[in-house]
């Protein structure tokens, strides 16, 4: 785990207000894993006072990428920044996804901004298993493809893709999933996670999810991103450190 | 060897200089050693310990505010017998004195949390959580209630003759008052201030945005009134005073010195640059040399008015 200052390089803007923060820091992106995050601080006053929590989303050589989209101030300052520009970064952070596994295809599923993770994932994964991805939007401006591959597309009011959500697109392919031996792997709203919990229970798929939460610290002292484990009523379980992704099993989402 | 003293007295204990990492800001000392070296620093205060576990608030827990942060953790600790077991061995490797917060739902239980720990020879103080406003029974319940500040007081200072502190709230009208009880009750020192109760509000569901509703308000935010909380005491009461709130870099530090501190207690700044106090530290004996100041803890109450 590292506190130190970066380099912005660039950012890039996609289609539909999506950005993306291409940072030089090697220390980093030679240690960061898919599913791994980092705390950063988007200025060097108290104005916004904390870190903000993002999932890698590539690594190119001494490059870092962060996926955003601009939510407040806080990421409208990271959308401003030029290259030089220096930023302050904790991390990597947390447990990310376990690419091993008994499987020949990783099914991806990613709700909105829940594809971040997913293009160093992809990088990391090719070449020794098969990959789809299925990506849902409430409408095709909510649908990001950026360095994704083998693509289906559900939005909510059916203007891409299949009319209605993720996981009744999974189910409507249910027969062809149950052909394969996958393991999947997802990210999106909490909402999209516990459908898709129940989902792959039903269908005894295993799969790890990255979870989101407010946090401060991002490294286990503020205590301020609990997830109710399953296994005990009793417990939380830390998001920053126990996750951020965990097996879907193991949490109540 | 530095040229300044940086070193200050709460009582009878003593500290290598004026920082104290404050209770549920650094866990039980394990996260943040990975970030800073705790022999530099002054002391070291736990997250709340109670007689048993306690398993918190659920989500969400934290929100950000203009300048600062409400969180409403609720307690969530290991309890006492664990805290002994599973988190004291790794403490004991550092030279730095270790106070143990204490939080409880009712007096006796105080007690009972002091009893069990006074014993364990790594444990230098307690600080005694009057004030927390994220807890049902309990907390603010005690921290408003001037008489049971008191009877806590007295009641735990005849089951430990180790330095006690007690960590007084904000929100009251005379916080003086409360120290003036705690010192009569035979208290070494004062924390002031905890959080402030606040909230905030979503206004498309038009919820809460914490579970608990309201929580604890820290952060540059609160640092003028807790400067003024630190004053009032100091004008009226005779007993050391940790300030705490909002400190951020080593100004406030000075800052709340000036006003009356003894010590000072860094919180939500541990959340966001965990090995600020490095840096604080250098600044605080540049601070010292320029003014030519030979002994910090000279400063203390030299406010001009």
């Amino acid at each position: 785990m590292l506190v130190i200052k970066a380099h912005v390089d660039k950012v890039i803007e996609l289609d539909n207000q999506i950005f993306l923060l291409k940072i030089h820091c090697s220390e980093i992106a030679s240690k960061i894993r898919p599913g791994q995050f980092l705390n950063v601080k988007v200025s060097d006053t108290i104005y916004p006072l904390l870190r903000r929590p993002f999932s890698v989303c590539d690594v190119k050589g001494d490059y870092f990428y962060l996926m955003f989209n601009i939510l407040g101030e806080g990421t409208k300052m990271l959308a401003h920044k030029h290259a030089g520009d220096l930023i302050d970064i904790i991390g990597p952070l947390g447990h990310g996804f376990n690419l091993e596994g008994d499987y020949d295809t990783a099914i991806i599923v990613a709700g909105g901004l829940g594809v971040a993770p997913f293009p160093y994932f992809i990088k990391a994964l090719d070449g020794g298993k098969n990959i789809n991805c299925f990506i849902g939007g409430k409408t095709y401006k909510e649908v990001i493809m950026h360095g994704m591959k083998n693509i289906s597309v559900a939005t909510d009011d059916g203007s891409l893709g299949f009319k209605g959500n993720i996981v009744e697109l999974l189910n409507s392919k249910i027969d062809m999933l149950k052909l394969k031996r996958i393991k999947i792997f997802a990210c999106g709203p909490n909402a999209m996670l516990r459908n898709l919990k129940e989902f792959c229970i039903r269908n005894e798929f295993e799969c790890e999810a990255s979870i989101e939460s407010a946090m401060a610290c991002g490294f286990g002292i503020c205590q301020g991103c609990p997830i109710q484990s399953s296994e005990r009523s009793d417990k939380y379980l830390l998001i920053c450190k126990e996750g951020p992704v965990f097996n879907v099993k193991d949490v109540i989402i | 060897m530095s040229k300044v003293d940086l070193s200050v007295n709460i009582g009878t204990l003593k500290l290598r200089n004026p920082i104290i990492l404050a209770s549920g800001t650094v866990g039980y000392g394990n996260e943040i050693s990975e970030f800073v070296d705790l022999n530099t620093i002054g002391g070291i205060i736990t997250k709340s310990l109670s007689l048993k576990a306690r398993k918190g608030n659920s989500p969400q827990r934290i929100v950000e505010t203009p300048a600062g942060m409400l969180n409403a953790i609720g307690l969530a600790n290991v309890g006492v017998e664990r805290f002994l077991k599973e988190k004291i061995p790794f403490l004991r490797k550092f030279d730095i004195p270790l106070i143990c917060n204490i939080a409880a739902g009712t007096i006796e239980e105080y007690v009972e949390c002091v009893n069990i720990l006074n014993a364990e020879e790594t444990i230098k103080g307690f600080e005694i959580n009057v004030s927390c406003p994220n807890v049902k029974k309990g907390g603010l319940q005690f921290g408003n209630d001037i008489k049971a500040v008191g009877e806590i007081t007295g009641k735990v200072r005849a089951a430990t003759r180790k330095p006690l502190i007690i960590k007084l709230s904000p929100n009251v009208s005379y916080i003086s008052e409360f120290a003036k009880v705690v010192k009569k009750e035979g208290g070494d020192a004062v924390s002031a201030i905890n959080t402030l109760v606040g909230t905030s509000i979503n206004i498309f569901t038009r919820r809460p945005k914490l579970s608990n509703i309201t929580g604890g308000l820290s952060g540059p935010a609160i640092k003028p009134i807790a400067l003024a909380k630190v004053l009032e005491i100091y004008q009226n009461v005779d007993i050391p005073i940790l300030g705490i709130g909002g400190i951020m870099g080593w100004k406030d530090i000075i800052e709340f010195m000036i006003t009356g501190s003894s010590a000072v207690q860094i919180g939500t700044l541990n959340f966001i640059n965990p090995s600020a106090s490095k840096e604080i530290l250098k600044e605080l004996e540049n601070y010292c040399i320029n003014e030519r100041i030979g002994k910090l803890s000279d400063i203390t109450g030299s406010l001009k008015t």
